[in-house]
């Protein structure tokens, strides 16, 4: 009887689990101009992984890791080639949940530009919930409040091209909030912003994680924007090459280097100087080299 | 020099005029051009102006941000003047070589240049006081009747707002790729038409592929949120008249009679 209750309880723990990932293969074909097939490229290479409610995930790969394929499947911009993905219960493979897949898990890209699409900040926000055909009143509320949340209601009635890049990001980031979503992927959001400008999104996702309990899930090359994730997902050719905690993962610090990554500066620094320990934060290595000059 | 043409982009402020319905802004400025091609003395002129400066005025849009859309037809301006003043026949008041201007001629471009810059002042007030996705929506409601011929209504909509977004966008593009091929030495200032022409050609293809690339991301970005045509959309405006509509309805139906009357 025991074991039997064990494996139930996996699998209740299993189906909580809000992005399911079950041997998900996805082949990107190419094709010349008689529709022969030229090549393919595995990009996700049956891949399995759980994603729970509230967690912050950060997906760390060199390029052509397959991390972006992997963060389109989540909101069934993609659909594998081979598997399933299921979110929040809805399989991407059904096209009638698409419109509910993407409700739940809203994404924010890499290039600030290329996803907003209104002219004015506040009418760019309401894009989403107009296209679920929200009743107005709702959305003029939501609208508020997402704004308001990411700091940028004083700029609603401006045009995003007078934005820096992160208030930018910050808009894209409030048009998910309004359409109130279980999960936000973050597709390397950084990558095209100023030092300031990646703190600020870097603290909005872990505030929106901490304060409003939506899951994250960050895609980056930055290894320091990773420190603050409850798990890490290394990922190599399409599969997971390492899994944990930042600590797990960091302490780990030559498999990281062969698949091409380095560590966050501060652990780095540590281990030159010879500190015991993983340490992830300036304030982790004050403390641990005033505990060792002592 | 490029980012002074400020056609289809939207000042923001908050006064009437914006807060006009865009379906009574669109209506009225197609009624402005035709009242332009209603009198054809210069007097007509008088009453055009001043009611295009009563706009103006009330809309709180700075002059100079208004006359640098217009140096983006400068050189229309210019051609289509001198153009007249030299092809019209009529009685010759000097003569060089085989060129005269004549009286008709001189009137004739003073005309021509007048109305032209009405015309494009008056159209520019629709774009600079109405954000594009308004003036999409005011144009989508107007012409929906259309879609019981299959008139794709609300994609055409949809991709002129966003044409409009990424005018500014693309013409900072143009301007950046330019100057970096100024910078390896390339030469977009001297030689004849043809020779600057394809001196263009390095920058159209660099800036072909990025348009491409952009169309390409925000169209997954729409979709990524929840975009799905237009079947089921609601609007953050949706568009309702108010009475400040009606009134300038019925200002703008007593202006296109008035120049009817106009000599």
């Amino acid at each position: 009887m025991l074991p039997c209750i064990g494996q139930e309880e996996a699998r209740i723990e299993r189906d909580k689990a809000l992005v399911r990932f079950e041997n998900v293969t996805f082949e990107y074909i190419r094709r010349d101009e008689e529709g022969n097939v030229d090549s393919i490229t595995t990009a996700l290479d049956d891949l399995s992984l759980h994603i729970k409610k509230g967690e912050f995930v950060a997906i760390l790969g060199s390029n052509g890791s397959g991390k972006s394929t992997f963060a389109r499947h989540i909101n069934a911009l993609l659909r594998p080639t081979e598997g399933k993905v299921l979110v929040a219960g809805y399989d991407t493979k059904s096209d009638k949940d698409t419109l509910e897949i993407r409700q739940r898990a809203g994404m924010v890209f890499q290039n600030p530009d290329n996803q907003i699409i209104a002219e004015t900040v506040e009418e760019d926000v309401a894009f989403g919930p107009e296209n679920m055909g929200m009743p107005v009143d709702e959305m003029q509320k939501r609208v508020e409040d997402s704004l308001r949340r990411v700091g940028l209601y004083k700029k609603r009635l401006e045009s995003p091209n007078r934005l820096s890049g992160g208030q930018k990001q910050k808009v894209a980031i409030a048009g998910i909030l309004a359409m109130r979503p279980e999960c936000i992927i973050f597709d390397e959001p950084t990558a095209m912003l100023d030092p300031a400008g990646r703190r600020m999104i870097v603290e909005t996702a872990h505030e929106l994680n901490k304060k409003d309990g939506i899951t994250i899930i960050l895609i980056t090359h930055n290894m320091e924007e990773t420190v603050g994730a409850d798990r890490i997902i290394v990922m190599e050719k399409g599969r997971i090459a390492l899994e944990g905690t930042p600590r797990q993962v960091f302490s780990k610090g030559d498999s990281l280097r062969e698949l091409g990554m380095e560590l966050p500066a501060m652990t780095e620094l540590a281990q030159r100087v010879g500190l015991d320990g993983c340490i992830l934060t300036r304030e982790e290595f004050v403390e641990a080299y005033k505990k060792a000059i002592r | 020099m490029i980012r002074d043409i400020t056609i289809g982009q939207y000042y923001p402020s908050e006064s009437v005029i914006h807060r006009l319905d865009a379906r009574v802004k669109f209506i009225a400025t197609i009624a402005y051009v035709v009242a332009l091609f209603l009198f054809d003395t210069f007097w007509g002129f008088l009453p055009a102006a001043a009611w295009l400066l009563v706009i103006i005025l009330v809309s709180g849009i700075p002059f100079r941000f208004i006359l640098k859309g217009l140096k983006a037809v400068l050189f229309l301006l210019i051609f289509l003047a001198v153009f007249n003043t030299l092809m019209t026949p009529g009685e010759v008041l000097a003569q060089w070589w085989i060129f005269k201007i004549t009286d008709k001629g001189l009137e004739n471009a003073g005309f021509m240049s007048l109305r032209l810059s009405l015309l494009v002042v008056g159209s520019g007030m629709m774009t600079y006081t109405t954000t594009p996705s308004q003036l999409t929506a005011g144009m989508e409601s107007i012409f929906r009747p259309l879609g019981i011929f299959k008139v794709p209504v609300h994609e055409v909509a949809m991709m002129m707002s966003i044409a409009l977004r990424f005018i500014p966008i693309l013409l900072e593009e143009t301007d950046k790729i330019m100057k970096a091929q100024q910078a390896r030495g390339a030469d977009f200032e001297s030689g004849n038409i043809f020779k600057r022409a394809k001196a263009l050609i390095p920058v159209l293809v660099p800036l072909f592929v990025s348009a491409f690339r952009r169309a390409g991301e925000l169209a997954e970005a729409m979709e990524a949120r929840c975009y799905h045509g237009g079947k089921g959309r609601t609007k953050l405006h949706p568009l309702k008249f108010a009475a400040r509509d009606y009134i300038s309805l019925v200002l703008i139906v007593g202006f296109v009679v008035g120049m009817g009357f106009m000599p």
